[in-house]
């Protein structure tokens, strides 16, 4: 067998795997939508903590992390910090989330809004924001599996094809079995996941260079600005970082499936204790850069820095080796594009479609609604995925910038009694505006700032402003 | 109304931001390399084993807090 047919052969055993676990977790079980998106809300702690962890490791911190570590050098480093950070700020925001779900039977992030704040058109906004920038999430994920793919099969399949592929697997895992099937792949994704980390962070180095602090030592040597800010780049400094940093960790449990997951856990107590440890997972993420790292210097010149991680093992390792790392990374980008894509579908056709415009719908018909969204969503990802050329991290950081827009709302709601839906309302659209627009006249970073970061502030700044002009005239008013 | 965190956990979990972010300019260079890693990357390792310890401070000081106010939520 040649080299590509091993490999491609392993992967495609490692998914069918994951998918054959995935459909028997979601057999003679009857599909409907609450069983189709919540599990029933049967989920025991053990599940509920496997489908968190199966939404925090990603395509995006198998191969965009080493991506950038590789073509951006010392930035790559905030991924460690947010990720730690992130946890930091849930075991203050999380609980009260949950405590108030508990209270008023919320399900969703937009549920939030809708109780917070009495006005089901916020609660649409935060919906249809929430789920258009699920989208690029999704799309880094298939971008993901494309890459795969391409490397696995030595450039003998083109990666439009392969992405194509890789939609169509996605799509029906998600309409056949549902948020359960996907709870359980996570266990073998995690697993091999962790496994593959660590034999490439410490394989790669030990291979190219015969250990990881003689790697680093000839990259201080060869390139001895890229393993500081700002790296290869010019633009992505000491304020870049800490903008990054803030709003990434501020907006990680803004994302509609990390927020509506509080809501299965069983006690708010759980999820303060799961801040506490979480953490200790981002370590993983050392051993993926030093693979990144290792590339720089080993392999020098790939156009595109998303492909490092596997182009390096595909270098220093046999072929099944290869298939085995390709197979992780392909669970890797199935289990969360299917989670992301059943999230925004389901928040489409629940929160924004049924209140707004159909009120007398049924369960059933709002399940098929989502059904049908799932197809569509996957085909738009698809799309964006063949003619973009982004980088991996970039996409995430374009989700991010929009869904922390959420977190003004959320915070001054929580733990501001002065608070009005107006601030809220208009800081939101101004921070969401605000974003697209940079992005769109590729204004970001901005003066040096997250462009997501800028957005933010004005955001916060609106809502607060507002808020309490309103309480002056109510006092004034009552004064009169 | 919602229970505002004490000033005690708010306080702790200052001390990993102000580490591994605001701080940035004063770690972020390759020399002293440590066990081979370059400083800026040991440090952030380094951090994310101390931010588990400040949280685990955290989790006892609004857990006592909790008990004091009578029962666990």
């Amino acid at each position: 067998m040649s080299p590509s047919a091993v490999a491609l052969a392993i992967i495609f055993g490692i998914v069918g795997a994951g998918a054959c676990l995935g459909f028997l977790a979601g057999a003679h079980r009857k599909l409907d939508l609450e069983q189709w998106t919540v599990g029933g809300r049967g989920f025991g702690v053990l599940l509920v903590y496997l489908l968190m962890a199966g939404e925090v490791y990603t395509t995006f911190s198998f191969l965009g992390a080493s991506g950038w570590a590789y073509s951006r050098g010392g930035p790559a480093l905030y991924i460690m910090a947010y990720l730690t950070l992130a946890y930091v700020v849930s075991f203050f925001i999380l609980p009260p989330i949950w405590d108030l779900g508990r209270r008023h039977g919320l399900q969703t992030e937009s549920d939030f809004f809708a109780q917070r704040y009495g006005s089901k058109y916020l609660a649409a906004f935060v919906c249809l924001t929430g789920a258009a920038f699920l989208v690029p999430y999704v799309q880094l994920q298939i971008t993901g599996l494309g890459i795969i793919v391409e490397v696995a099969s030595f450039d003998g399949i083109h990666r439009a094809t392969a992405m194509v592929m890789a939609v169509a697997v996605v799509a029906a895992f998600v309409l056949a079995s549902g948020v359960r099937a996907v709870a359980w792949v996570s266990v073998l994704k995690d697993a091999l996941m962790v496994l593959a980390a660590l034999a490439i962070g410490i394989g790669v180095p030990y291979f190219h260079f015969g250990g990881i602090g003689k790697m680093f030592a000839a990259l201080a040597h060869a390139h001895p600005a890229h393993l500081t800010m700002p790296g290869a780049t010019h633009n992505l400094g000491h304020a870049w970082y800490i903008s990054t940093v803030l709003l990434t960790s501020l907006g990680f449990y803004m994302w509609p499936h990390s927020f509506a997951s509080t809501f299965t856990a069983r006690s708010g107590d759980i999820i303060r204790r799961n801040a506490v440890v979480m953490p200790l997972y981002t370590l993983t993420l050392a051993f993926i850069f030093f693979a990144g790292f290792s590339a720089v210097v080993a392999l020098p010149g790939l156009a595109n820095g998303d492909m490092a991680l596997l182009a390096i093992v595909r270098k220093s390792f046999p072929p099944w080796f290869l298939g085995v790392i390709g197979g992780a990374g392909a669970l890797t980008a199935m289990v969360p594009a299917a989670i992301f894509t059943l999230t925004a579908a389901t928040l489409f056709a629940k929160n924004f479609y049924r209140p707004l415009f159909a009120p007398a719908m049924t369960d059933d018909q709002v399940a098929k609604l989502a059904r049908a969204l799932v197809v569509l969503l996957s085909a738009v990802a698809l799309g964006l995925a063949i003619y973009s050329s982004t980088t991996l991290v970039s996409l995430l950081l374009l989700g991010y910038a929009g869904v922390t827009q959420f977190f003004p709302g959320v915070v001054l709601g929580l733990f501001w009694k002065r608070v009005t839906l107006r601030g809220v309302f208009i800081g939101m659209i101004a921070g969401v505006l605000t974003v697209v627009l940079l992005a769109l006249t590729q204004h970001d970073p901005l003066f040096g700032l997250n462009a997501g970061f800028v957005a933010l502030c004005l955001n916060f700044l609106l809502a607060i402003v507002v808020s309490l002009a309103a309480n002056r005239r109510s006092a004034e008013s009552r004064m009169a | 109304m919602i229970k505002r965190p004490s000033l005690g956990a708010l306080l702790l979990a200052l001390i990993p931001f102000a580490a591994m972010c605001f701080s940035v300019s004063l770690w972020d260079r390759v020399e002293p390399m440590v066990l081979g890693i370059p400083f800026n990357l040991f440090w952030l390792i380094g951090w994310i084993v101390v931010t588990t310890l400040c949280m685990w401070a955290a989790y006892r000081l609004e857990a006592a807090r909790d008990k004091r106010n009578g029962g666990i939520r």
